[in-house]
């Protein structure tokens, strides 16, 4: 019989886990500088070893401290981001939500500008540093404006997230219209999602928040299923609805500001992501969450290796590959889905 | 089994629910009847603590509810509510093991016994046969059992059922009934059932709770419940009463306001 076990979790998170390292060896290896495969290798083993050698200098630096250190944060922002918008999709039972629907987006991108127009759009700490405040702020605003009585009512949540975000996207117009012209490419580019301004210190900031908030989620990815039926459907079979929707709301919220306090808003994988794996393995969140995570970082890595390589010199911002890429495959996996259930 | 107390609930400022008070025995099957707004559903909601009232309490075999945990409530009482939405469907297997999710406590996975049972009750409810076809795929009657079914694997005591006959035709209502009756019968399941259709309560239920206005009209065996005078006055409209010729069951003829 057909039913998600532990042993077919583990499997297909072993599975994916080769997968993304995998992509991760392509990806830096690949640039307008392409250093050979044996080489990114030996690289790379040198360096875990503690070893200095496999290459020369610049190859050293391309891959140790750009290539990689970028990698590791397009992963783990993928990653966030999908667990995020699978969270999301189930806690509002929205097929449409994704990770910037309750305006932590919008929070984000106000401080991000506050940050570029006070001359901090080249630093690699102040920025994200900004941006995560601004989607924090926005979190406890959305949250106190969205709870009645204690409890959260989703449609109430979701308003007040769509309020909170339409004010704080009038305010990003208002920086828009008065700002020059250089600060405008960075704030568009910030914008669009992008990860040429982050460096391997983000990873640092992100990462424990990424990693605390998936876990937490995926500890309740069996109470997700429940929910996502509607809350009585949870409360008859037993679990504390309230304390569920608020440590998960919470999650997925954390997620996201950090996620995009690192490289702006990357439109789409939190959206797609999510679904494309419910077509692939069905709505299961035990191993929804794990599998949207691996490739979700996956995707994510490749498509920024496509923004930075397609046009070089010239970086794209990811979030136009993402979308371009993103949105005709996941039509394909609409329209095939018969087929991907029989296999 | 369950003992209500002079229980009152209110949304707002309007008591949807007025000094109720009522016991269901071990192994009744008790119908809830009333016109709509009368408090069929509310009183459900409470009866499994989604709602809790603001005066009167409920006794659980003895036990206050508001002291029970929600997992021991859901390991004692199941739900059959009115259909449910289906965002992301799941299989008709997947569905019922959810009902093990009580016993599962901090594990994240069911074992090969939360499997066993839910096959047992599967098979009890006969929906084996489409163990692997997706809850979308199911016509209306399907899902109901495999709604009762996941209700089984909650290894209940009492079972709370929400119109269970709505949009159900007569074949379909007839065997989902009976079933239910069945679990009743044979396997001693306290059944307590909110419905619409007074014909179906009458036939099926021992005992009936009719409610008006939020308050509890009359309460007896069918034969005391479904009369002339009550129903007309409950749901102010005219009707004909006689017994059904099979079973001696009260039986409900609707009658045109033009006159006959």
């Amino acid at each position: 019989m057909k039913i998600i076990t532990q042993k077919k979790v583990l499997t297909i998170s072993i599975f994916l886990s080769l997968l993304l390292i995998l992509v991760i060896f392509v990806c830096i290896m690949t640039g307008s500088v392409r250093v050979p495969p044996f080489r990114s290798i030996r690289i790379l083993f040198q360096s875990i070893l503690g070893l200095k050698g496999g290459g020369s200098e610049t190859e050293r630096t391309i891959i140790l401290s750009l290539r990689l250190p970028r990698a590791i944060l397009a992963g783990l922002v993928g990653a966030g981001l999908s667990v995020s918008g699978a969270t999301f999709q189930a806690l509002l039972r929205n097929p449409l939500a994704d990770p910037y629907i309750l305006g932590v987006s919008s929070g984000a991108a106000v401080g991000a500008i506050i940050a570029i127009l006070l001359g901090l759009g080249t630093s690699s700490f102040g920025l994200p540093l900004a941006s995560f405040l601004g989607a924090l702020l926005t979190v406890l605003v959305v949250f106190y404006f969205g709870r009645q009585d204690g409890k959260i009512h989703p449609h109430t949540l979701l308003l007040a997230g769509v309020i909170t975000g339409s004010f704080l996207s009038a305010l990003i117009m208002f920086f828009i219209s008065v700002s020059q012209r250089e600060e405008l490419h960075t704030i568009l580019f910030w914008l669009m999602g992008d990860f040429s301004f982050s460096n391997a210190r983000a990873i640092l900031i992100i990462f424990p928040y990424i990693l605390l908030g998936i876990t937490l989620l995926y500890l309740r990815s069996r109470h997700l299923n429940l929910i996502l039926s509607g809350e009585e459907n949870a409360v008859q079979l037993g679990v504390d609805v309230e304390r569920l929707k608020l440590v998960s709301y919470l999650s997925a919220s954390l997620i996201t500001a950090a996620s995009v306090s690192v490289c702006g808003l990357i439109g789409f994988v939190g959206l797609i992501i999510p679904h494309s794996v419910r077509l692939i393995f069905g709505p299961d969140h035990r191993l929804l969450i794990p599998a949207s995570a691996l490739i979700g970082a996956s995707f994510l890595i490749a498509s920024d290796t496509f923004a930075r390589t397609l046009l070089a010199p010239v970086e794209l911002p990811v979030g136009v590959i993402t979308a371009a890429f993103g949105g005709p495959f996941f039509i394909y996996l609409l329209r095939t889905r018969k087929v991907i259930k029989t296999l | 089994m369950i003992e209500v107390n002079s229980i009152s609930f209110r949304y707002h400022e309007n008591w949807v629910l007025q000094d109720v008070s009522f016991r269901v025995e071990k192994g009744e099957f008790v119908g809830v009847i009333g016109p709509n707004g009368s408090g069929k559903t509310t009183l459900l909601k409470i009866l499994y603590r989604l709602l809790a009232p603001q005066k009167g309490e409920i006794l659980f075999e003895l036990v206050p509810m508001k002291k029970m945990d929600r997992t021991d409530i859901a390991k004692r009482l199941a739900v059959v509510a009115q259909e449910t939405h289906l965002l992301f469907p799941f299989s008709v297997l997947e569905t019922v093991l959810m009902g093990r999710s009580p016993y599962l406590g901090d594990s994240m996975f069911e074992s090969e016994k939360d499997l066993e049972i839910a096959k047992k009750v599967m098979e009890w409810t006969n929906i084996l046969p489409f163990s692997e076809r997706p809850m979308d795929e199911l016509s209306g009657g399907e899902r109901k059992r495999v709604f009762i079914a996941r209700a089984l694997a909650q290894e209940p005591e009492v079972i709370l059922l929400d119109e269970p006959t709505a949009n159900l035709d007569i074949h379909h209502q007839i065997d989902f009934l009976d079933l239910i009756l069945a679990l009743n019968r044979e396997r001693g399941l306290t059944i307590v059932m909110a419905s619409h259709d007074m014909n179906v309560a009458s036939e099926f239920c021992d005992r009936l709770i009719l409610l008006q206005g939020g308050r509890i009209y009359q309460m007896g065996t069918p034969g005391e419940v479904i009369t002339q005078e009550n129903i007309e006055s409950v749901y102010g409209c005219g009707v004909w009463i006689d017994q059904n010729p099979i079973s001696g069951m009260p039986r409900i003829s609707l009658l045109k306001k033009g006159g006959s």
